[in-house]
Order: structure tokens, then sequence, then C-alpha cells
């Protein structure tokens, strides 16, 4: 099912899809935020930004401006 | 047998353990400076290897790749390039953790493509077991080319044997781990062609980054038939870091495994209480009320000792010198200058432990979490919560940490309003003003009304910077493309170690920074207060001896007048006098006004002038700078100068104006223009002003 990170709900999981060089920050990807990589939303802040991802074994911290950019494709429990 | 000395290059992601590999490594051996030019810290430190072999061993700035986007991270490419620099390392150092190795792997291929021998330490290992992680060392040494060291800086567990691959670092391969160049055969080919005494990946570097070298210029690599655009580029360089990633995945899911079922999740739940919507508002400010509450409680008796010291010290030295103007430097301007930089000690310590701590833990960025939404209302970013509290020690490596703020308004916006914070060089003053005009009562039974006005006096500061963050915000119209990415890194108890050589450091830097200027300051106010330019001044015993003729004076009565006579002639006094119309309806005489006039060169200055003003015109060095304070009255009206009107006109005057010249200077450099730093020391210093004014006139 495609949606964007936004669209996660607390403690879903999703895998990242293609996207976009000149919309993603190089940085981010050498975060780890790469296509096909799993993607696990783990705290939404209060006031429901910015959001704490797990990305394959990476924990940061993004805002929801960048998060509705990326796309993802949920993964069924 | 001729000593060797090798250069050593401490690189790594932020919240890997750099530092403590540092520390562990040099001790406190360490030297901190700035790079030329820039204001980025740069921290090289001794450590002798063996008998024959010692290292200067550099630590640069934490950063997650080599493509850089601040002027940190630029350092670090420019030393791993310019081999002509003296501190060009002989031996590359990646110190990577265990739990986040695959991200700080990135980092490791791409310093090994600079074809300098390289070694990688993998750091925490005493939370492997905690964790369920296993690591295959031949394999992973192996596949990455290199030496693997592993260390724990908390348990000091492979430091030993990491020196000793350190010395043996001519036997370590410099080939790089993957062939990164395959993104783009065609490309790399023709660029190989045309420069071939040049390393591939530095051309590389150098073509998409904005730094250039004498032998390598970034127009003439540009101006090539082959070139590509800036959007191609970005693609090649998404392409190089998927590509990195591909490999460091393939070899780790060998050679690095994790067994879940034994990972215990002590983060996941104090992140839900300390990111709560009501849990961590709520210890977010006990925390920072704690902090406040102490430093005033904790630090009052160490400065109240500070403080009698040099009093002590001074009337030492005027009974056991040789009396003259010498004795007289020494005692009313030296002893008195120097007490006025040490008193700062005990709070400025207090506060770097704090931050220090708070940084270490990982709960630093919790609170950029938790702050962000909020904060962008103001303009601000969560990461400008950084630079509010460390601004709390001082402005100045605070505006220089609003660097990793990705938008250039928010880092704008954080730089200017950040001098409104309430730095430890406004504490003295607070501290002595307060302790003058405040009573010394509790309120509750438990809350001190001076640590209260205290804690007002902080709050005001950072409601002052977010206020005016928000009419900056609506004002300045700049449009930046926005990002913002924060790692939130596990939770870690803070090393002794690391935070204490942190604090002793920052105390250090401060006091000879601060220190030089208020030194210097308290000389040339002791002589312009100990001079005077008319016959006013040199005849001053004779003038007032006979102006008193009729009257019975004592004899130290007498020797009172005639000091404050010669302070009212001196230049100071002069000086002080002429702009005495302009600070009078703000509840000051001429002597504060000469200290407010000095502390534009640093707000710390205010009480060692005073201190040396008071010293000179009085005849009694025993007293405390407080006492004298609080014994002066308005020859006039004899109404106390320092009265709660005053007093509190004072506080506010010191909580608002720009008094910091090298705040100023660092502002000029990190915005590279002179209208910021121009604008907020008009705007704030006016400010300051119409604020005391208004406040003396209502409170008289």
């Amino acid at each position: 099912m495609q949606t964007t990170i936004a669209n996660l709900k607390k403690g879903e999981k999703a895998i990242i899809k293609d996207f976009d060089a000149d919309i993603i920050p190089l940085k981010l990807l050498e975060m780890g935020c790469l296509p096909g990589n799993t993607v696990e939303l783990l705290q939404i802040a209060p006031f429901g930004d910015p959001l704490y991802l797990d990305i394959n074994g990476s924990h940061l911290a993004i805002r929801m401006e960048t998060a509705r950019d990326i796309q993802v494709d949920r993964i069924k429990k | 047998m001729s000593k060797e000395n090798i250069n050593v290059a401490l690189i790594g992601n932020p919240n890997t353990g750099k530092t403590s590999v540092f520390n562990q490594l040099t001790g406190l051996n360490q030297q901190v400076g700035n790079y030329p030019g820039i204001t980025v810290e740069k921290k090289v430190g001794f450590c002798k290897l063996s008998n024959n072999i010692n290292a200067n061993v550099i630590d640069l700035p934490g950063t997650y790749s080599l493509n850089a986007s601040s002027a940190d991270e630029n350092v670090v490419i420019e030393l791993l390039l310019n081999k002509k620099d003296k501190l060009f390392p002989d031996v590359i150092v990646v110190v990577s953790e265990v739990e986040n190795l695959k991200r700080n792997l990135l980092l490791f291929t791409q310093i090994k493509d600079l074809e300098i021998p390289t070694i990688l330490v993998i750091n925490m290992i005493d939370r492997m077991e905690l964790k369920g992680i296993s690591l295959d060392i031949p394999f992973l040494e192996e596949q990455l080319n290199t030496k693997i060291e592993l260390v724990s800086s908390r348990k000091n567990v492979g430091f030993e044997e990491l020196k000793s691959l350190i010395t043996s670092y001519k036997t370590i391969s410099t080939e790089p781990c993957l062939n990164a160049s395959s993104i783009d055969d065609e490309y790399f080919d023709n660029l190989r062609k045309t420069f071939p005494n040049q390393s591939l990946y530095k051309l590389w570097l150098v073509i998409t980054q904005d730094v250039n070298f004498v032998d390598l210029n970034r127009k003439t690599l540009k101006n090539q038939s082959f070139t590509k655009t800036d959007s191609e580029l970005k693609k090649l360089q998404q392409k190089e870091t998927i590509k990195r990633y591909q490999f460091i995945n393939d070899i780790l899911k060998i050679g690095h495994k994790i067994n879940s079922a034994s990972a215990t999740d002590l983060r996941s739940k104090l992140d839900r209480v300390l990111t709560h919507k009501f849990w961590g508002y709520l210890i977010f400010f006990f925390i920072l009320f704690g902090i406040f509450q102490s430093i005033f409680e904790w630090s009052k008796i160490p400065m109240d000792i500070i403080d009698h010291a040099f009093a002590n010290l001074s009337s030492l030295a005027n009974k056991f010198l040789p009396p003259g103007s010498f004795t007289n430097l020494i005692a009313q301007g030296i002893i008195p200058g120097i007490g006025g930089i040490l008193i700062f000690i005990p709070q400025i310590t207090f506060l770097f432990l704090f931050i220090s701590v708070l940084e270490e833990s990982g709960y630093m960025s919790r609170v950029v979490f938790l702050m962000d939404k909020i904060m962008r209302k103001f303009g601000l970013s969560g990461k400008s919560i950084v630079p509010l509290i460390s601004g709390t020690a001082c402005a100045i490596p605070a505006i220089m940490a609003t660097r990793n703020i990705e938008n250039w308004k928010e880092r704008l916006i954080t730089i200017l309003v950040t001098p409104f914070t309430t730095c430890s060089a406004r504490l003295p003053v607070y501290a002595i003003i307060i302790g003058l005009v405040i009573p010394d009562k509790f309120v509750f039974g438990f809350l001190n009304l001076q640590g209260l006005t205290l804690m007002f006096l902080y709050l005001l500061g950072f409601g002052m910077a977010i206020f005016s963050a928000y009419i900056l915000h609506k004002v300045l119209k700049l449009n930046c493309k926005t990002f913002f990415v924060v790692e939130m890194p596990n939770y870690k108890l803070p090393m002794l170690k690391n935070v204490l050589i942190n604090v002793i450091e920052k105390t250090k830097a401060f006091v000879f920074g601060a220190g030089k200027i208020i030194l210097s300051i308290s000389i040339v106010l002791w002589f312009l207060a100990s001079n005077g330019p008319t016959k006013n001044f040199s005849d001053a015993d004779a003038i007032i001896t006979s102006k008193t003729e009729n009257s019975s004076l004592t004899k130290v009565e007498l020797k009172n007048k005639v000091a404050s006579y010669k302070l009212e002639n001196s230049y100071i006094g002069i000086m002080g006098k002429s702009i005495e119309p302009a600070i009078s309806p703000l509840g000051y005489d001429w002597k504060i006004g000469i200290a407010i006039i000095s502390s534009f060169a640093a707000r710390e200055v205010f009480v060692g002038t005073l201190a040396t003003i008071y010293s000179v015109g009085g005849s009694d060095n025993e007293a405390t700078i407080k006492n004298k304070m609080a014994a002066e009255v308005h020859p006039e009206t004899g109404i106390k100068i320092f009265n709660f009107a005053s007093g509190i006109s004072l506080l506010l005057f010191y909580a608002f104006a720009m008094q910091c010249a090298s705040t100023l200077a660092v502002v000029k450099k990190e915005t590279n223009s002179w209208k910021w730093p121009l604008g907020q020391l008009i705007f704030m210093s006016a400010f300051a002003y119409f604020v005391a004014l208004i406040t003396y006139q209502i409170l008289k």
C-alpha cells in the first residue's frame, strides 16, 4: 500500500520507495534514508511534528514537510 | 635513537564517542585553539605511542560524511586533502560505534578512498553483549581492507592495543575498499585522464564541494568538455551514497549479527516519558529550574571566599610592599582586576557541568525533538534550544553551535537573539546587585528570594530572545528551502572523565579569554583614576585642607575627602561626570556610568571596574567590593546609590544591552557581514536604555 512517511501511524513499518535526488537532501540519504530500507515510526512529537523514525537501525527525527516527500510502502502486520 | 613524530587524525560521526577516545589517548595533554580565519574549534592532543614514537592527535569535528554542508565539515576535508598542511595525518583513525556501525561505515569508505593509511576503531564494545551483537572481525578487516581495533572508552579497554596499531601504521593498506567510480565509468575515466597526477576521489570531492586548493582549482575542474550540471552531479552523489551503502549492507550481513531476543529496550521506555506531551515538558522545566537554583545556591560560598580572599590580598599588598605608585597599581589595579575574573569560576563551572551532562547523556536531542514545533512558530528551530541553553554559559560558543541548523533564516534568527540569554558574564553583575537590593529571605520556606530573582532574569532573557525572534520572523523576508534532521542517539551515562575535561577546558578558555580583557581594562582604569589633567587633582590635599580648616574632621575623614575629591578630578572622573546627565535619569551616578561604558568591551568588567574605582576612591582596603558598594551614598541627597529602583534598573539594563565585543566579532564572522552585529548593538542597547529609564522613573 503506497503512502508517505507522513501518513504512517505510531509503530507502523514501511519500505522506502525510489525518490528524486532533487527533493531529498543528500544528508538524509547519508544518514541511512535509502530506497529499499525499512522505516518505523517510533514517536510523534507533541503537536504532531517532527517525527521520530528508526530507519534501518538509524534513529533520527525529521519534520513533517520532509516526511511528506518520502514515498513508502506499508508493511502489513 | 631519533624520536619520530607522527600526526594522527581522529574522525567519526557525532555521538560515536570520538571525543572520549581522544581523551583516553591524550588525557589532559590537549590544546584547544581555532582554525585560522574561522571559529571552528581545533583540538590537538599529545600522546606517547612507544619509546621512540610520539603522536600529535587531532580531534576533527564530528561529521556524517565527506560531503560537507557546514564550516565544521569543511575543516575535515581541507585538512585531509591538503598534503602541505603541517597537521596532515600520517594515519587516520575512524571512530565508529558498535550499534550504528552501518551508518558509521559510510564515512569510513569515503575516507578509505583518500588513500591514507586508515584504522577502524569500533567503540562501546561494552554494549555488545547487552544488545546481542556479534562481530566477525577477520572478515570485516579483509572486506574493508584495514585493521580494526575494538575499544571501550568507558571501561578503558583496547587502548594499549590501539596505540601499538597506530605505531605500525606503515603496514596498513592505503587501497580503497570499494570501487565507487563505477557509478559513471565514462565520466571518471575522463577525469582520470585529464588529471593523471591527482587522486580520483580528491578530484571528485573538489568538484562537488566548495573547497579550493593551490594545486587544484574548482573552475578549471568544472570547465572541462565532459563536465556535468549541478543537478547531474547531485544525482551522481546520490548514486555514490547508495552504492557505498550497498557494499556496507552486503558485508555487515555476514560480519555483524544481532540476536534481537537479548536486546533490552531502555531507550524506547525513556523516550516515551521524556518526549511525552505532558511529562516531557514538565521534566524539561524541572531540569532547567534545578540548574538555575543550584548555580546560585552552590556557588555562593566559593564566590564569597574568593571575594574575601582578594580583598585581604589587596590589603596585604598595601601593608608589605613599599608605598608608591607600583604598589598602588598592584593593590588597586591588578589584584581587584584578577579577583573580578576568578569570582566567576564557581558559577561557570557549574553551568558548563550541567550543559555537558545534558549533551553527553543524549537528552539534548530529545529536547530538540520536543521543542521543534513550538520553536518554529517563533522562526526558530528545535535545534535553537542548544544555542539558547548554552548561551547561558557564553554567547560565543552558543553562536558557533548554531551551525548545525540547516535553514539559514532559522539560523540567522538564532544568532541574532542568542545574546539576550543570560550569559555567565552577566551573572556576577546580577549576583552583586541582587545581593545589594533584594533581601536574602525565603518564600514558602524553601524558595530563596534572591534565587527567584535570578531565575526571573533568566526567564526574562529567554522571553526576550523568543519575542524578538518572533518579530524578526515576521520582518525578515528570506526564502530558504528547509529540511531538518536530527540524530536521536542512545541514552548514555555521561563519562566523568569527558565531563571533567570539557568543564576544565571551557572554564580555562573563558578565564584566560575574558581575563586578558578584564585585566587590561582594570589597569587602564586604574591609571585613568590615579591621574588627572588639572591642578585640582595634584593639589587635592591642599585644596581640601584649606576648605575644611574650620570643621573638626578626624584624620580618616579628611583622608577620605581628599581621595574622593581626587577621583572626581581624575581623567576617569571627568569622563564619568560628562556622561552623568545621560544616565542620571536611569538612577546611576558617574561611577556606575564608567562601569557601564567599560562594560561594552565585556559585561563582566562591571564588577572589576567598580572594584578598581572604589579601591582608588577609598582608603579602606579591607572591605569587600560588595560592602563598599552598599555604603555608597549620593553626595547631595544622601540616598544610597544602590537602592531598589536603581538596582532593578541596572539589572534590566544588563539583561538587554549588547555589551560584548567578542560576541559582535563572532556574529560578524558567522554572518559574514557587519550589518547584523551592528544592528544587534544599536537595537539591544537602545532598548536596554529605555527599559531602564522607564523602570527607574516608575520605581523611584
